[in-house]
């Protein structure tokens, strides 16, 4: 197979903000997730947990509560606005100011008509769901203090508010508190200190349940407004509640990272007295639980952490599936980095700047396992600050590392760079197409700038020096309004390969401009493509692990992808849970495909046999201890490599050697504030 | 443990130009210990005072002849007997100037050597293996001779041994690189011969020495391998059929010398004593590869007791005479006398030496068994001298001579004159070269004061354990006499610094200790480090109230008082807890101290047992008062033996008390006094129990500690190869 000199990259300090809030709308079975610096992200649950959508962030937007109505999702924050977000656009649609200060919570009432809102000013607000837009209906009695918590009756006409020190139960019609139920504080020294209801639902039969901050998770009767049960959960706040649709569990995240599982037994065996017994306790977070939902098989949390966990109930999930492991979602399902081959330049997106950086260099040759010694370092180029309050959203680097362009939702941003005495140049005359992207690519002369924008468009632009020109916009026949999240031109600028989040694949010709044929609709989202520079067979691979090989030419699958599928992938590299998000091909070899997830990268070498399903996958090991002679019986056409983990990016550069992005999630950890301080042994 | 001391020149050697030959022949003693009849490998026999360094006569054949055997002084006669060209025999007296004068014999058949052992008559040993006394052989010298050997068996060494019955020649032959060993009776005459066993191939021994004791002869002879064989030969004969087979002679290795490069050319080992081996031309283990020392091993501990670099060639020739070695090195005949003192195990290695203690004092003079065996150059046995050294000693008188002065002026002088001469003595010498004479001069001393009561040398005792060179084992009775005379001082000092005090003598000490009066104990003068670590300890007894592993002694007060409710004793217990009884001392500060000093000898708790049974229930509840009192102490932050001084450990104090409890658990318990005592002990325990369960819950989180891979740091930027199959 072959040696590979490797820079292996540690300097990209890509940090993920803390988890905020989240909504899973178990309709489409999408979970939105909102992070402390503003962003969205939307995971398909019914799609391998894939990331499909990512709205970036904005200064100032702190998202505190995320809510679904139907296909439409709010937000609402301490900025006091509520936002309702453009899903097709990846981008909000409008903002409403509630005018009541910071707003807490806001929850929708099972009939879907009415958002209510919560506020610092100690008001509960109502708006109307309308078509385009909501209105605000009225108001109900304010109360003293700061509202946190909101929870609907399904029945509508009852809300459930928590507070400081109480819940109140309004009665939504008339506007007034019905009753009121004072919730204890916690002993010692907090004794003075106010308790926070950071979190409240209620349930059908007016059973409320709150989580506070004194670490009680308190069952009431919302009808007598007494309470039931107390289970003190923790010395430190219950951050989140969240009750399962048939009402037979609630899980309650800590600020230790744990998640409480309380369920509504029988406490003998066919009796119908039932109450909530706490059952399970999971930890799989180190800081603060902040966001909660109770899926139908799985506990999804997130928090300070960064991380989003999906813990299957394994009473709910056949045991030893894929469907019963935990998973953690640590990576976005995208690059971030962008690499220009021929230059050996490495672009790395942050929210708030680019950073340009030029590899390091090593003229020594060693033996497999040895590390050559550096002789030119890597130097940070360029650090590009964003303009205007909007995150970046994507970025690209030309292949020849002379271009460089940006997008956020509102701005799109063109630079020449000159590398040998760097220096960067904005170019000012930009089309107007050219407003905001989804997705930039370059193509591989770096003669043209490809740009998703609306309606899985993309709008072809050629860079002359020194300004550059709008050519066309390539537009599906489809008409399908979902954004595009994958492109690639082909290595020949004859091709260009679009894929959107409705799984359709379009390919186009650049000579001609006109779509030359749309690939076979398959039900997962493609997670990475790739267009093969001499074969133009287009690599597909999905979120489910599916490859698929797609020869543009005669407009059908190949000979490779048709065996691939009739013999079956392998089920270890089925179950691996996080998406490839790169495929690239090795110039020197064209039956070669790299391919990269976050914990191993691969080739695919076309020529040699498929691992059958008996046969070892991860393999490497052994054919390392094999005499080279017994090597070939053994191999088979998935070379994994698993000795680099935590990978952001892995490419191949024009002079054979590959670059990979490592961000270990122990850096990550290290840089999170302190989590609570918690009694450990000898400590 | 056997000493060199530093050697003298008797006289030059007439080497001739091959230097592979000493040219003496033989020293032989003469009529006492100081005299020696040295004889060359030409022509001449010389006579010397040893001590003077000094020739008093010599005789030489004419020129032409040679003498064959060295010259043998015949005490009973007072004549000399020597053999010149092989059949000569010619005897002389010291008077005789010319030796062609004095009596001649010639006799039929090659003589060998002709050996005269003291208190034996003169034989002779002819080449073919016969033997004559020398009377019967000058009565009528032609006589035949017969031949014992068979052919080609060559006589290589002999020598001659009188025990009270017998007078014994000894003598090997080598045949066809086989060797025999004869031992010929005389009257009645019998032969026995015995086989050697064969080493490698190829290898004859070196040198042979024989010694006598117990009705047995021990042969002991050395190999070019550096391996010293010992065998035993009953003296008294098989009977019958003697001579007729070679019996084989069982024999075991005694040691097994290093031999640095090569194997060993010219070298010899002498019997010194049944415990002690003088060895000439082998390296020091510890001085490089140098094959020109005279080391003397101790071979019951197989421990390297003294050795000394000898200038020049060896020729691997070596005798020893009343306590000195005549070793031909370079080119003079050198004397060293030696000394070989019973040699106790505890005296080379100590018994459970606190190594603590050892490094801040002086250093001792009992090598640590390591140093003998493996350590190296870094420190070279003390023993090994250096030529400067012995440059420095050349200026001092040498200090065995006036040891025996001092030795009999103890058994007789007035008690001032002895402490004035051995301040005089121990303040000029060196201790190093003192060390084999201090525990002569102790035990005279000791018994001195045993037999006369009004004599007692307190300051000089205690001058000479300080010079940490005695031992139990060497001088018995000082302890006891110590305790008898009251001379707690002295006792102290000897419980510090003998490694080996039996139990009985601890426990004698204990037994006088706590039973001695307060009043009395603060009389006693003590060592001052001792008396400021307890004047610490003492000093915090109201300092404020710690808490050491969870365990609080007050914490437990209530506990204690609820166990006692149903009590008789519970208000007194109560009114004992009030004042804190167990934080103040429960003996006076001296008492303390010389308790201190029990706690820290080294002991065998099967031993001691016994003994500790023979204590008061009294003494019994006090010691363990005391005991509780040092425990609580060191339980508390402050620890004492963090300042370096000597202390007794916590496990010394617990291993106490538990034999305390063991050895009088049923009068404890049955003795109201003590049960607050044994109360706050169980609540000790309990504490203590709980700590080592609680370390044992987290074992396995420390276990993993050590299984942690420590993992290859990789920094932020790296160029790799990774090679894919």
């Amino acid at each position: 197979m072959g040696e590979f000199k490797v820079h292996r990259v540690r300097f990209f300090d890509y940090m993920p903000t803390a988890i905020r809030a989240m909504a899973f709308n178990s309709r489409t079975e999408r979970l939105a997730l909102a992070r402390a610096d503003g962003a969205l992200e939307i995971f398909n649950f019914a799609d391998n947990y894939f990331q499909e959508k990512v709205i970036p962030g904005q200064d100032g937007r702190a998202v505190e509560a995320l809510c679904w109505v139907g296909q439409r999702l709010f937000s609402a924050g301490l900025n006091g606005e509520i936002t309702e977000y453009d899903l097709e656009n990846l981008r909000p649609r409008y903002t409403v100011e509630a005018y009541g200060g910071p707003i807490w919570n806001i929850s929708i009432n099972s009939q879907e008509t009415l958002l209510a809102v919560s506020c610092e000013d100690g008001t509960v607000k109502m708006f109307e769901i309308l078509e385009e837009r909501i209105q605000f209906q009225r108001n109900l009695d304010r109360q003293k203090g700061r509202i946190i918590s909101l929870s609907w009756h399904p029945s509508g006409t009852l809300i459930a508010a928590g507070m400081m020190d109480m819940i109140k139960i309004f009665d939504a019609e008339s506007g007034r508190a019905t009753h009121r139920l004072l919730v204890e504080r916690g002993v010692g020294a907090s004794k003075s200190k106010e308790v926070v209801v950071w979190s409240i639902a209620f349930l059908s039969d007016h059973t409320i349940i709150s989580g506070d901050s004194a670490g009680k998770v308190q069952i009431w009767d919302g009808l007598t407004g007494t309470l039931v049960r107390t289970h003190l959960v923790t010395k430190w706040d219950v951050l989140a509640l969240s009750i399962s649709q048939d009402e037979s569990s609630v899980v309650a995240g800590t600020s230790e990272g744990t998640v409480v599982q309380f369920q509504f037994l029988s406490s003998t065996v066919d009796q119908h007295d039932k109450e909530w017994v706490r059952t399970r306790t999971f930890k799989n977070h180190s800081h603060d639980v902040r966001a909660l939902v109770h899926t139908k098989i799985a506990v999804v949390s997130g928090g300070m952490d960064t991380q989003l966990v999906v813990r299957p109930l394994l009473d709910k999930v056949e045991k030893n599936t894929q469907e019963s492991a935990l998973r953690k979602v640590a990576f976005p399902h995208r690059s971030l980095v962008c690499c220009a081959k021929k230059a050996g330049l490495l672009l790395f997106q942050f929210p708030d700047h680019l950073e340009l950086w030029r590899l390091g260099e090593s003229d020594g040759h060693g033996k497999p396992g040895d590390s050559l010694p550096v002789e030119r370092k890597p130097e940070k180029l360029i650090q590009l600050k964003r303009k205007g309050e909007d995150h970046i959203c994507c970025s690209a680097l030309s292949p020849c590392g002379g271009w460089l362009a940006y997008s956020t939702v509102t701005s799109f941003r063109l630079y020449r760079l000159q590398n040998n005495n760097i220096s960067i140049t904005k170019v000012s005359k930009l089309p107007k197409d050219l407003r905001s992207a989804h997705q930039l690519c370059f193509s591989s002369d770096s003669s043209k700038l490809f740009a998703s924008s609306n309606h899985s468009s993309v709008v072809v632009v050629a860079l002359n020096q020194p300004e550059c020109k709008y050519l066309h916009t390539l537009k599906p026949k489809s008409g399908s309004r979902q954004p595009v999240h994958l492109l690639f031109a082909s290595e020949d600028g004859k091709w260009l390969a679009t894929a959107n989040t409705d799984c359709e694949i379009l390919v186009y010709n650049l000579e001609k401009l006109k779509l030359h044929c749309t690939v076979p609709v398959y039900s997962s989202c493609p997670t990475a493509i790739a267009i093969h520079p001499t074969t133009s067979n287009l690599v597909v691979v999905h979120a489910d692990q599916q490859i698929f090989e797609y020869a543009l030419v005669k407009k059908e699958y190949t000979e490779w992808s048709r065996k691939l599928q009739k013999q079956g992938l392998h089920s270890l590299w089925l179950e691996r849970d996080t998406p490839i998000t790169h495929v690239t091909f090795n110039p020197k070899n064209p039956a070669h495909v790299i391919l990269h997830d976050m914990f191993m990268f691969c080739i695919i070498d076309q020529s040699l046999p498929l691992p059958e399903a008996k046969t070892l996958l991860y393999n490497q090991m052994t054919l390392r201890s094999l005499p080279e002679s017994e090597r070939i019986i053994h191999s088979h056409a998935f070379k994994i490599c698993k000795n680099f983990q935590h990978l952001m990016c892995v490419r191949l550069l024009d002079d054979h050697s590959l670059v990979v992005v490592e961000r270990p999630l122990l850096d990550i950890m290290s840089q999170l504030p302190a989590p609570v301080r918690q009694k450990k042994f000898a400590t | 443990m056997a000493a060199l001391y530093e050697g003298y020149t008797l006289c030059g050697l007439a080497t001739s130009q091959n230097l592979s030959n000493s040219g003496i022949q033989g020293v032989e003693a003469e009529r006492d210990s100081d005299h020696v009849v040295v004889t060359d490998s030409t022509r001449s026999v010389t006579l010397y005072k040893v001590s003077d360094q000094k020739p008093l006569s010599s005789w030489t054949v004419k020129q032409g002849q040679i003498l064959t055997c060295s010259a043998v002084y015949n005490s009973q006669t007072k004549e000399y007997v020597a053999v010149s060209d092989s059949k000569v025999i010619r005897i002389w007296k010291e008077e005789d100037i010319l030796l062609d004068k004095a009596f001649k014999a010639t006799v039929s058949s090659d003589v060998w050597r002709v050996h005269c052992a003291a208190g034996g008559e003169p034989v002779v040993l002819f080449q073919r293996g016969a033997v004559r006394l020398l009377d019967s052989l000058l009565s009528a010298p032609q006589q035949p001779i017969e031949e014992v050997f068979a052919q080609e068996e060559a006589i290589r060494w002999s020598t001659n041994i009188v025990t009270e019955s017998h007078q014994l020649i000894i003598f090997t032959t080598e045949q066809k690189g086989d060797h025999f060993l004869y031992l010929q009776r005389l009257n009645p005459n019998t032969l026995q011969r015995y086989r050697l066993e064969r080493e490698e191939p190829g290898l004859s021994p070196l040198s042979f020495s024989a010694s006598y004791r117990d009705k047995h002869i021990r042969l002991l002879y050395l190999y070019p391998n550096g391996h010293v064989y010992h065998s035993v030969v009953p003296v008294r004969g098989l009977g019958a059929d003697e001579g007729a087979q070679a019996l084989p002679l069982p024999r075991s290795l005694l040691l097994d010398l290093p031999v640095g490069e090569g194997l060993l050319e010219a070298a010899s080992a002498q019997i010194l004593d049944e415990a002690h081996v003088a060895v000439v031309g082998l390296p020091h283990p510890s001085a490089g590869a140098g094959k020109d020392f005279l080391c003397i091993w101790n071979t019951n501990f197989q421990t390297l007791q003294a050795g000394k670099e000898m200038a020049g060639k060896i020729y691997g020739q070596l005798w020893g005479y009343s306590n000195k070695l005549f070793i031909p090195h370079g080119k003079t005949l050198s004397v060293i006398p030696y000394e070989c003192p019973k040699s106790s195990l505890a005296s080379a290695l100590g018994k459970l030496r606190q190594a603590k203690t050892e490094e801040s004092k002086a250093p001792t003079s009992v090598p640590s068994w390591n140093n003998i065996l493996h350590e190296q150059k870094a420190h070279p046995s003390r023993t090994v001298e250096t030529r400067k050294t012995r440059t420095n000693h050349k200026s001092q008188s040498s200090p065995s001579l006036t040891n025996d002065h001092i030795l009999e002026l103890i058994k007789t002088a007035p008690i001032e004159e002895v402490q004035k001469e051995l301040v005089v003595l121990l303040s000029r010498t060196d201790i190093q070269d003192l060390q084999p004479s201090v525990g002569q001069l102790a035990s005279t001393l000791v018994s001195r004061s045993l037999d006369d009561p009004a004599f007692y040398t307190p300051s000089s005792l205690a001058q000479l354990v300080y010079t940490r060179c005695l031992c139990h084992s060497v001088c018995p009775d000082l302890v006891l006499l110590a305790l008898e005379r009251k001379d707690y001082f002295l006792c102290q000092l000897c419980l510090q610094f003998f490694p080996d005090i039996p139990e009985a003598v601890t426990c004698a000490c204990l037994k006088a200790f706590i039973s001695m009066p307060d009043v009395d104990a603060e009389k006693v003068s003590l060592e001052p480090d001792s008396v400021s670590l307890m004047e610490t300890l003492m000093a915090r007894e109201r300092g404020p109230v710690g808490l050491q592993n969870g365990f609080s002694p007050t914490s437990n007060d209530e506990h204690r008082s609820d166990a006692l409710s149903g009590g008789g004793s519970g208000a007194e217990v109560e009114e004992k807890t009030a004042t804190q009884p167990e934080q103040i001392c429960p003996v006076g500060l001296h008492k303390a101290i010389l308790l201190n000093e029990v706690l820290q000898t080294a002991y065998s708790d099967y031993f001691l047992l016994p003994h500790l049974k023979d204590l008061s229930s009294q003494h019994v509840v006090l010691f363990l008062q005391y005991l509780q009192f040092l425990y609580l102490k060191y339980s508390q932050n402050a620890f004492p033996q963090m300042q370096g001084l000597r202390s007794p450990s916590l496990t010394q104090i617990m291993d106490w008390v538990c034999l305390l409890l063991d050895a009088h658990f049923t009068v404890l318990v049955m003795t109201p006094e003590a049960k607050g005592l044994m109360l706050n002990f169980h609540t000790f325990v309990k504490s203590q129990v709980r700590l080592v369960s609680e370390l044992g819950k987290i074992e396995g989180s420390l276990h993993e500690l050590n299984k942690m891979k420590v993992k290859k740091e990789i920094g932020q930027y790296s160029i790799e190869v990774i090679e894919l199959f």
